[in-house]
């Protein structure tokens, strides 16, 4: 737990906090949650709520990169005193889609290393392979139920951040996304897929090993 | 029966209505369990956001569609809203009906928007009325101390 926190504080300005730690004894995450929709940012908000995570919710790419202090004018200055673990963001809004978003924060070298999610009401190959080559953590199929949330909490509070090269590739699919069930590789049990640094990761993924990922985790849902 | 129990029946039979007919999809048996003592009337303030937001919505393709050259896209990217914040509540046919909706903006056919328009605008109202019902009960059944 102490090396997690040295790492999330890493880039860190001095008077962030980091994680919360509640009297259970677990981490309470603070996710920052991006949605044009009001009705899904209710809704996420309260998704979050209830799996016990700290929610700021915002309407655009653009609101999010001020939160974050991110927005070109000042530089990456500090936070509003609440350091974020998450960020959730849908894909398809006005102006700044998700994917900018995403570009913008794995471009920037205090933010890079918050996990961004990606949510979704169209469940498209070509954009989610986008997003997990640009650092995505995962893809959403909105509308985003309860055990995403809970599954995104566990791996988040596992300890991301001990290695930038790792990233959980689990995307929840329907089953007829799928042609066969023959994959090549066959399903972990570990949660986490170990590729190589972020950076090399979108060049060396081939297009049977994002396959063989996705299929591992169809048969995990 | 007493009057907790005929309530909470006629809840549960209009519940099942309502999933049963396809106005109600597995998505808003999710919200419920959203819904605890530290959000009580969590469902309600959602379903009322989303009747708002419809309404503006169902407004904004109206007025898209009234122009005298129609922007498509324009008309799409409501319906898409739409379709997003109905699936998020789980109303099923609206949502089906805006999927129908955006196949028609992409192939520009006006008359057909239109039809969908008055489609949608059926489908929302029947689904409004529908909740409304729905959540008086819920009123009745905690004012009779359930």
């Amino acid at each position: 737990m102490s090396i997690t926190g040295q790492v999330l504080r890493r880039n860190l300005p001095e008077n962030v906090e980091v994680f919360d730690d509640s009297p259970s004894g677990s981490l309470e995450l603070h996710v920052l949650a991006v949605d044009d929709s009001v009705v899904d940012r209710m809704v996420i908000e309260r998704l979050l709520k209830i799996s016990s995570c700290k929610v700021t919710t915002v309407e655009s790419g653009t609101r999010a990169l001020q939160y974050l202090g991110l927005d070109g004018e000042k530089g990456p200055v500090g936070f509003d005193g609440l350091k974020v673990n998450l960020i959730m963001t849908d894909y398809s809004m006005p102006g700044m889609t998700g994917y900018e978003l995403l570009k913008k924060i794995k471009g920037s070298s205090v933010l890079r290393e918050i996990p961004v999610v990606i949510m979704s009401s169209e469940n498209v190959l070509a954009r989610i392979d986008r997003c997990l080559e640009e650092g995505a953590e995962e893809f959403l199929l909105k509308p985003v139920k309860l055990s995403d949330v809970r599954r995104l909490k566990d791996f988040i509070t596992r300890g991301e951040g001990k290695d930038s090269g790792e990233r959980i590739n689990h995307k929840r699919k329907r089953e007829d996304d799928y042609a066969s069930s023959s994959s090549p590789s066959s399903p972990s049990s570990s949660v986490l897929s170990a590729s190589s640094s972020s950076s090399s990761a979108s060049s060396s993924l081939s297009s049977s090993a994002r396959l063989s990922k996705r299929a591992k985790l169809r048969n995990k849902d | 029966m007493d009057v907790m129990s005929q309530l909470q029946r006629q809840w549960l039979e209009h519940s099942a209505f309502l999933r049963k007919e396809g106005y109600l999809d597995d998505q808003f048996e999710q919200l419920q369990k959203l819904q605890d003592e530290s959000s009580p009337d969590f469902v309600i303030e959602v379903v009322s956001i989303f009747f708002d937001d419809s309404e503006k919505l169902l407004s904004n393709m109206a007025r898209a569609l009234e122009q005298k050259v129609v922007d498509f896209k324009q008309v799409d990217a409501h319906v898409h809203q739409f379709k997003g914040s109905s699936a998020s509540i789980g109303a099923m046919r609206v949502k089906n009906v805006c999927i129908e909706f955006r196949n028609y903006c992409e192939a520009q056919n006006l008359e057909e928007c239109l039809r969908c328009t008055r489609k949608l605008q059926f489908e929302y109202s029947v689904l409004k009325n529908q909740l409304e019902y729905l959540f008086r009960l819920e009123q009745q059944i905690r004012a009779a101390g359930g």
